[in-house]
Parts: C-alpha cells; sequence; structure tokens
C-alpha cells in the first residue's frame, strides 16, 4: 500500500509543479501586453499623472518578479484582485464597495460546477452502457449506425448541437427553457429543469467520444485468451464483457471519462454563452471582450487548475484500478 | 412531466412488443434458429428501429401536410430527412462514378470505400471547389451592402412569406446577399483554417523531428515546454492570448485575424510535435538513418530527406483531424466575438450575428434556417472530414475485429 501512496504523492508534486509553471506562463502571457495596465485602464487620453497613480496602486513600478510573487500570493490567498469593469464602476459612480473578482467568480464557478455535475451524471451510464452495446453488437447495424452518430456528434461545434436542440426542445416543442436564468436562492429541481439543455448539449458532445473509447478498450480484449476460455465455458456475450472484459478494460475507461470530463471544461465556454448561463465560461468571455484582464487571468488560472487537477485523477484511478500499474517493475 | 411519461409508455411498449416480435417470430418460422436463439436485445432493437423507422416516416408526412400549424413543427425534420436521401444519394453516385472512371489505382480505391468516406470525399471537393473559386461562384461581395434592397429577407424565395427569389438564401441584417456571404466564408473560414493546420504541422513537426534526431538536452527542454503548454485547455489559452493580441492589433494596426492564425497554430503545433517526437523515434532507429548519418548527411536532409517520407501516413490522418480541431476552435473563436473579424464574412460570426432567429421557428420556420445555415455548413466540413480520416485509420490499421 505504501507503493501506492509514493506513487499518488509523486503525481500530486508533479501537478503542483505543472500548475506553478502554468502560472508563470499565464503571467507571462500577460505582461506581453503593450504598455502597462494603467494606460489600459486609464485609456488614451491619460494624464501622465493619473497613469502614475494607479501604477503604484496596482504595484507595477516594482520588478516583474516581485509582481509575480505578489500576484501568487494573493491567489494562493483567495485575492484575487480587482476587476477593471468594477474598478471603472467604482470611479465613475463613486462610493460603494465594488466586488472583487473572488467575489464575481465564486457564485458562478458553482454554478459551472453544477452543469459539470449534472452533464457528468448524464453522460457517464449513458456512455459507458452504449459503449458496452456497441462492443456487444460490434459490426452490426447498430454499431455502424452508432459510429455515424458518434462521429458526427463529435466533429459538430458544439454551438450547433446548442441551436438544433433549442430548436427541436425549445422552440418547436416547448419542454425546456432555452436560456438558463439561474440565480441565487433557486431550489434544486428548477435549477436542474434550467440547466438541463445545456447539460444535454454537453453531454452529446462528450458522450460519443467516451462511448467510442468504451467499445474500442473493451473490443481491444476481446482477442485475449481468458475472453476465449470464458467463451469456450459457453458464457453468454454479455456475461462475457460485463464480468471478464470491462474490469480489465476499467483502466483506459476511467481514463478517457476524466479526459472529457476535462474538455468538459473548454466546451462550457460556449455553451454557456449560447444558453446565457450565468458560468465562468461566459464571464470569462465578456472579459476576454473588454479586455478585464484580472479576471481573464484568475478564469484562466482556475480552468487549467482544474483541467489540471482531472488529469491527474485520471492518472492515478487508472493507477489504482490497473495492479500491473500499481506494482511497477 | 408529461414527456417523461410519454416517454415511458413508448419504452414499456417497446419492450413488450420486442418480446411478443420473438415469440411470434418463433411461432411463425417454427422455431427457426434465428429467432431461436435471438437475444432479447436484438429483438428490442429491431422493434426500436422499426418504431424509428415509422416515426421518421411519419413526420416526414406531416411536414407536407397543407396545415402551416403542423408542417412548421415538422419542417426541420423533413429538410433534414431531405439532406440525408440527398447526401447518400450523392454519395451513392459519386461512388458509382469513381468506380468507373479514373486509374486503376483510384478506382481501386472506390470499390473498398464505404458510403461515409465517398460522402466525406464528396463534400470535401465540393468545398474545395467553392473555397478556390468563391469569387466566380458567388453573385455578390462578400462584405457588399446591396443598395434598394431589404435586409433580413427571409430564405426560400418565395414573396408570400417575405423571401425574395433573387436571394434564394435571403439577406441578412444589414442587407447583404446571405448565399454570397456562405461561400466566401468557404475561402475564409476554410482557407484559414488549412493555412494555420499548414503551419501547425511545420512548426509542430519539424520541432518534433529535430527533437527525435537530435535528442538530448534539446528533446527534453522541447519536451517539457510542450508539457506545459499542453497543461492549459487551448481554447481557453486562446481566449488569453487573444485578448492581448487584440490590444497589439489596435496598437500595431495588424489585423486581428494574423494574430489568431498565429495563436492557434502555436498552441496547436504542441500536439503535431508530441506524434512527430513519437513516429520520429519509432524512424531514428532504422538502419538506414543510421547509414545515413554515416555518410555525413546534415540534420536538414535526415529530417526531410529520410524521416519525412516514412511518417507521411500517420501524419497525414493526423492532419485531417488537426484540421477539423482548428477549424472548430476558429469557429468557436468567431462564434464568440474573438475569431475572425468583419467585414470578412466567416461562418461562425453568422451564426452568432442571426442566432436569434431560431426563435421564430414555430411561426416562420425558414427564417430560423439562417443561423443552422452557418452552423450546419461548419458541421458538414468537419463531419465529412472525420468519415474520411476514420476509413483511412480503419484501412492502415486494419482495426481488430
Amino acid at each position: 500500500m505504501g507503493n501506492v501512496l509514493t506513487i499518488i504523492l509523486q503525481r500530486l508534486a508533479l501537478g503542483l509543479l505543472t500548475l506553478l509553471i502554468v502560472s508563470i506562463v499565464i503571467f507571462i502571457a500577460v505582461n506581453m501586453l503593450p504598455g502597462d495596465f494603467a494606460e489600459l485602464i486609464l485609456g488614451q487620453g491619460a494624464t501622465p499623472e493619473a497613469v502614475k497613480t494607479i501604477r503604484e496602486d496596482l504595484g507595477l513600478d516594482q520588478s516583474l518578479i516581485s509582481r509575480y510573487f505578489g500576484w501568487l500570493g494573493g491567489m494562493l490567498t483567495g485575492d484575487l484582485g480587482t476587476s477593471f469593469a468594477q474598478l471603472n464602476f467604482q470611479t465613475n459612480l463613486g462610493g460603494g464597495e465594488g466586488k472583487t473578482v473572488a467575489q464575481q467568480i465564486a457564485p458562478r464557478f458553482a454554478n459551472t460546477m453544477f452543469l459539470a455535475m449534472v452533464t457528468a451524471a448524464i453522460a457517464v451510464p449513458v456512455a459507458v452502457t452504449l459503449g458496452i452495446l456497441a462492443a456487444l453488437y460490434r459490426n452490426t447495424v447498430f454499431d455502424r449506425i452508432a459510429n455515424i452518430f458518434t462521429l458526427s456528434s463529435i466533429s459538430s461545434p458544439e454551438f450547433f448541437m446548442a441551436y438544433v436542440l433549442i430548436l427541436f426542445l425549445a422552440v418547436l416543442n416547448p419542454i425546456l427553457p432555452s436560456l438558463s436564468n439561474i440565480y441565487e436562492g433557486m431550489d434544486f429541481s428548477d435549477r436542474l429543469v434550467k440547466s438541463l439543455l445545456p447539460a444535454l448539449t454537453l453531454t452529446l458532445v462528450v458522450t460519443a467520444h467516451m462511448m467510442r473509447m468504451t467499445r474500442a478498450a473493451i473490443i481491444n480484449l476481446l482477442a485475449s485468451p481468458y475472453i476465449e476460455m470464458a467463451r469456450l465455458k459457453g458464457m453468454s456475450p454479455m456475461r462475457v464483457i460485463v464480468k471478464h472484459a470491462l474490469p480489465n478494460a476499467l483502466a483506459p475507461i476511467i481514463n478517457v471519462i476524466a479526459l472529457n470530463l476535462a474538455y468538459l471544461i473548454t466546451g462550457v465556454v460556449v455553451v454557456e454563452v449560447v444558453f446565457v448561463y450565468p458560468g465562468i465560461g461566459q464571464l470569462f468571455v465578456d472579459s476576454v471582450k473588454i479586455r478585464d484582464i484580472p479576471v481573464v487571468q484568475a478564469c484562466c488560472l482556475i480552468f487549467a487548475a482544474a483541467y489540471i487537477l482531472l488529469n491527474l485523477t485520471a492518472d492515478i484511478l487508472s493507477i489504482l484500478s490497473n495492479p500491473r500499474l500499481r506494482h511497477p517493475k | 412531466m408529461s414527456v417523461l411519461f410519454s416517454t415511458a409508455i413508448w419504452l414499456v411498449a417497446i419492450t413488450g412488443s420486442a418480446w411478443l416480435f420473438r415469440r411470434l417470430g418463433q411461432y411463425a418460422s417454427d422455431n427457426a434458429p434465428r429467432f431461436r436463439d435471438m437475444p432479447y436485445g436484438v429483438a428490442f432493437g429491431y422493434v426500436l428501429g422499426v418504431v424509428a423507422l415509422v416515426w421518421f416516416a411519419l413526420a416526414y408526412l406531416q411536414s407536407l401536410s397543407s396545415d402551416p400549424a403542423v408542417a412548421n413543427k415538422f419542417f426541420f425534420l423533413g429538410v433534414a430527412i431531405n439532406g440525408f436521401i440527398l447526401f447518400s444519394i450523392a454519395a451513392w453516385i459519386f461512388r458509382w462514378v469513381g468506380r468507373k472512371v479514373g486509374t486503376d489505382g483510384t478506382r481501386k480505391l472506390f470499390r473498398a470505400m464505404p458510403l461515409t468516406a465517398s460522402f466525406g470525399v464528396l463534400v470535401i471537393l465540393i468545398y474545395a471547389i467553392l473555397a478556390i473559386f468563391a469569387g466566380v461562384i458567388a453573385p455578390y461581395g462578400q462584405d457588399e451592402i446591396l443598395q434598394g434592397v431589404a435586409a433580413n429577407i427571409i430564405p426560400g424565395g418565395d414573396p408570400a412569406l417575405g423571401g425574395n427569389p433573387e436571394f434564394p438564401l435571403g439577406t441578412d441584417q444589414i442587407g447583404r446577399d446571405i448565399m454570397s456571404r456562405l461561400i466566401y466564408g468557404a475561402q475564409n473560414t476554410v482557407g484559414i483554417a488549412f493555412a494555420t493546420t499548414l503551419l501547425a504541422f511545420f512548426i509542430g513537426g519539424s520541432l518534433g523531428f529535430l527533437a527525435a534526431v537530435v535528442g538530448g538536452w534539446t528533446d527534453q527542454i522541447l519536451s517539457r515546454g510542450v508539457d506545459v503548454l499542453m497543461a492549459i485547455p487551448s481554447l481557453i489559452f486562446a481566449l488569453l492570448l487573444m485578448t492581448i493580441a487584440s490590444v497589439w492589433s489596435s496598437r500595431l494596426g495588424i489585423p486581428l485575424t494574423v494574430f489568431m492564425v498565429l495563436i492557434i497554430a502555436v498552441i496547436d503545433s504542441t500536439r503535431v510535435f508530441r506524434l512527430a517526437r513519437a513516429v520520429g523515434q519509432n524512424i531514428v532507429v532504422m538502419d538506414y538513418i543510421e547509414a545515413a548519418k554515416l555518410r555525413g548527411e546534415g540534420m536538414g536532409y535526415l529530417v526531410f530527406k529520410e524521416i519525412l517520407p516514412n511518417a507521411t501516413a500517420p501524419l497525414l490522418a493526423e492532419f485531417g483531424l488537426r484540421f477539423c480541431f482548428v477549424f472548430l476552435t476558429i469557429a468557436a473563436l468567431s462564434f464568440l466575438g474573438v475569431g475572425i473579424q468583419p467585414p470578412l464574412a466567416d461562418w461562425g460570426t453568422m451564426v452568432r450575428d442571426s442566432a436569434a432567429f431560431i426563435n421564430y421557428a414555430q411561426f416562420a420556420p425558414k427564417a430560423a434556417l439562417t443561423p443552422l445555415l452557418a452552423a450546419g455548413a461548419i458541421a458538414l466540413l468537419t463531419v465529412a472530414v472525420n468519415f474520411v480520416v476514420d476509413w483511412m485509420l480503419h484501412r492502415s490499421s486494419g482495426l481488430k475485429e
């Protein structure tokens, strides 16, 4: 058992290191802006004095390295800075405590996590079941139709799927709402209904990939001797696959599920914009459009962290599920 | 709730009739092996398939109904089914022609081709022709605001419904011909995506082969750098860099599209690098590379004359997939409003601009076609490329079972 623990700790350390380097990359990227934040906030007609004040406010007069550590320290303690838009709002309208980036992001992050979880709850069981069925009935009409459908839904853009679903499920047959106006204090069922359409869109995109990989992982094993043995014993094909092939195919399947959940993080941006879902993706895109750098930076780091974390989970789970990886030679 | 309820009833009905179907089959065929050994799942599949086919046929009939309320509801299904049948026939004819015409090699290729692949090849050919000859085919310019023509003309060309026969696909919100913009979109969106993919392959491929040939520190540095870049989700990273690029582009006066091509090429080249390095490493250990090294050939010769020709097959399949990926990323960026900039006609932007028309689908289904046309154009191409790549991979690997 100690062996497993060391491996997991190693992976965790590696993940943390990656995250640290990613934060450096993001920081450097943001600092490639021409001029600096102060000019960006104040625009073209800024007086040198105003620029100087803001520069001191934001700590831009310090060196790059000390700024990086200041920013990193802030990130770690939950202080993500103040968004330019909020800063503008404050200076122009006076008074009032503006929201910090952390306050802006927190509720939206919760919304996005909710959406991702609803999606995962639908997609994972459906994908694994369909994948097993496709492996069971391989090279039949069902398999071929499933292949065409999955290929099409993998390769269509998310917004196409989203609009097709809106068209059929919200406009032509008003079953689900096409706008996901979610607010705080909504009860769970309302929330679920409102976020079902975006979740279905994401499910369509993600299920296809997971299902194909499940099918491939199982079929890969079907040529092994122990499967042959089980078959010759007279087991039913379903039992052969579920009892003998599936446990051995678990590692790649878990891996692909985690990778797809990581993919959800990217896909969520477009889908949130289509459905006006108040999640972190929409905040990100809005901030990109108005060049609200602190928010963009923070969102980017959060997305990257979630991505790395999910990949890490995939790694660890596939090690845990596979004794051969657990005891490396 | 009623939807859930009716779905449940349908499921129960199909479950029951599957059992009944197998029983009746056994009874009618005197317990023939086909029915006697039929697993329940297969029977269920047959019944489900028949129900789905019947439902589609009924929906298609309803889309032809004279009552507009009913016809509108099934209009899109009708269009989809029409398109599906039309494309199937076209793909079949294309394959048939391919089997008769051409050299021995191409004829052989077409003979082994599944219908999906021939559909893919056909669609790619059509898009290529549209993209190359857009200037000749398109009736109007891409940013030409037509004088004396109403904005938002509905597609279909039926004056009674607000169409105009001169503009079969209608006009957009400021009076530009949508058909011309769609055709130019093929040139811009596909062209830019193609150029980006080429650039990504150039960067990723040469660095990957370099890492494979040189090895050692160069390999380590490049690989670790790529690892870091790949740890950031690509769309997110692209959006971050686009924010910064947008400031630069307004300062330097270079179009944002140029920055977009560079950014996406660099981000995507990381994936190419991984593949090129892996393929290259397998080739580098071959004897003929050793021989070339002993002959005293330079690095350029090794990479381009020895490794590249032997790595074409996997790289070509990867090129198709990468192209799809880049194409979708660019479409997503444009859809979000930070990709290809107006006045260039581009499908992603067109979808965003006309998305609101979807809500009129119940009353004026043709008005809702506009956003779906552009989005469908994107989907059609990526699906086609994926079909072709799938077939290529299948052929080269001879997938198990």
